[in-house]
């Protein structure tokens, strides 16, 4: 097991965080990594690992009962599985919601909205309630509510797994493309390793639960990352050794 | 696809084959045409089969019978909306118990919502009352209805109280189940940002519960013209009603004014629930599932 380095300087950092549920669950044991700013971390893991739980306890839904949290910003972009949209309101006005919480003035928040519909690509959606929309088009505009704060850390809880194959490439390489001129730092769960390999700058592997960091993989790839780069030979030998710590973790 | 991603083609690829997929979901179904034959068709041949049916009815039972208790249809159509007067005393009774119903059916959509919130708010406020909402529901009305007429008299008051009584419990049910079916993911969002409770209630909540919300308002609608018209009748006095009147009516053996009179009762409860039934569309139609606006 290799534990990355925590410098004060880390966007996100986990000190020996374990967490117990109130009814004995022991989803989180011992974890302990960094993300700097600017790195894109994935955790890949079984399901039921507490990767989640990770996520949770990173942006203060859930209080870790043992170890240590630290952010350096507050601000953090939370993107779910779901889209979580809310149905009533269109493209633009959930695009403006996080900045409506915050207090946001209305101009403001219609100027920075509509940058980041433009980012994500929904351009001319902007009055479509969001049953009009494809589960990709959804996933985008949750992106875009996130984007609009601008925050230097995301936590990305698959946020793809619910869509088919063509469409979650299509994603990732929009998201890469997002991470590279948004400069953000990322947190991503995930449980697919291609996934997991083309996105980051490191993967994380974790054991069944009590869930473990028991595997710690620097990608060396450059970014822009070609779409070519799925069927590299150095992409399906590191993918394959990810596999293989996975495997052994599970056990 | 491209090495090199230059972000504003591929935005605007992404976009454009998006709207591909939503294009192919805009073909309308069938003609209006056929619509109107499949909704409106089978309802009305049951309408014209129930007026046969009354017909052979009226005209099996005999003379004496069919002034009694069973005139034919088109003597209730002469008497009851063909003479002006007769018309008139039914509107004017219509317009009475109109008042009281919707005066009720307000009062209660206010204090319905009121307490389906406090309920949402905490456990204990729900525990506390949600009993004595249901006894509201399962106390036969009309073994109230004498002690509201001894304790407020039997004017308008205790007719809208009566209409309050039978029309509370299916608003607040039902605005509480809306309440509450707001998704866990929905409140981690807005916890997550902070958001106090009287926002999540306004921006998330409320929302959320409309559709459910204005069901209970439907059935209340109904509700309330039954309250009304069940209070007129009982208490019998003060400005007529359609209650006290389907009473005179009865007394007198005015037999086409009675069935005038309940089509009236009926008219009054189908365009109360249309009315929260047509609102409650407008106002969710461009989002709600039931509303079918994925399909459009």
């Amino acid at each position: 097991m290799s534990t990355a380095a925590t410098t004060t300087a880390a966007a996100l950092s986990f000190e020996n965080v374990s967490m117990v549920f109130p009814d004995g669950t022991h989803a989180v044991d011992d974890v302990s990594f960094g993300i700097r700013p600017g790195e894109f971390v994935s955790v890949v893991g079984p399901s039921g690992c507490g990767k989640s739980t990770l996520l949770k306890i990173a942006s203060g839904l859930l209080t870790n009962t043992a170890g240590s949290v630290e952010l350096a910003d507050d601000n953090i972009g939370y993107v779910f599985q779901d889209a979580t949209l809310l149905p009533w309101r269109t493209v633009q006005k959930n695009v403006e919601l996080f900045m409506e919480l915050h207090g946001v003035d209305k101009a403001e928040r219609a100027g920075r909205a509509a940058e980041a519909i433009e980012l994500v690509g929904l351009n001319g959606f902007e009055g479509h309630h969001p049953i009009r929309l494809s589960g990709g088009m959804r996933m985008r505009v949750s992106l875009a509510r996130s984007l609009t704060l601008q925050p230097p850390l995301f936590l990305f809880d698959e946020p793809f797994g619910a869509l088919d194959e063509i469409t979650r490439e299509r994603l990732n390489d929009e998201l890469l493309d997002l991470f590279r001129r948004e400069n953000f730092a990322g947190l991503f769960i995930t449980h697919s390793i291609q996934e997991a390999v083309f996105l980051s700058t490191r993967v994380l592997v974790m054991s069944a639960r009590p869930g473990r960091i028991v595997d710690d993989f620097e990608v060396p790839f450059h970014y822009p990352r070609e779409d070519a780069l799925r069927y590299d030979a150095a992409f399906a030998e590191l993918s394959g050794r990810v596999s293989e710590a996975l495997r052994e973790g599970h056990e | 696809m491209t090495a090199v991603k230059d972000a504003g083609t591929l935005s605007s690829r992404m976009a454009s084959a998006d709207a591909a997929v939503t294009q192919t979901k805009n073909i309308r179904s069938r003609s209006l045409g056929h619509r109107i034959v499949t909704v409106t068709g089978p309802p009305v041949v049951v309408f014209f089969g129930f007026v046969g049916v009354w017909y052979i009815y009226s005209a099996l039972v005999g003379e004496t019978e069919r002034k009694i208790s069973s005139p034919y249809p088109h003597d209730v159509l002469d008497v009851a909306f063909f003479t002006w007067a007769n018309l008139k005393e039914l509107l004017q009774a219509t317009w009475v118990s109109t008042k009281v119903s919707v005066t009720g059916l307000t009062i209660a959509v206010i204090l319905g919502i009121t307490f389906a919130v406090l309920m949402s708010l905490g456990r204990w406020v729900e525990r506390s009352f949600y009993p004595y909402a249901v006894l509201l529901q399962t106390v036969p009305i009309l073994a109230l209805v004498p002690l509201i007429g001894l304790r407020w008299g039997f004017g308008f008051t205790s007719r809208v109280i009566v209409c309050v009584i039978i029309s509370l419990f299916p608003i607040i049910t039902n605005t509480l189940f809306g309440l509450k079916s707001t998704e866990r993911g929905h409140h981690d969002l807005f916890r997550l940002h902070g958001a106090s409770l009287g926002t999540r209630l306004r921006k998330l909540q409320f929302p959320a519960a409309l559709p459910a919300m204005f069901t209970g308002f439907q059935i209340s609608a109904g509700l309330s013209v039954i309250g009304a018209i069940v209070a007129d009748f009982f208490f019998g006095r003060g400005e007529k009603g359609l209650g006290i009147k389907i009473r005179d009516y009865t007394s007198f053996l005015e037999t086409e004014m009675l069935i005038g009179g309940i089509i009236f009762s009926a008219l009054l409860g189908i365009v109360m629930f249309q009315i929260f039934g047509i609102a409650g569309r407008l106002l969710t139609r461009s989002w709600h599932e039931s509303s079918g606006a994925g399909n459009t």
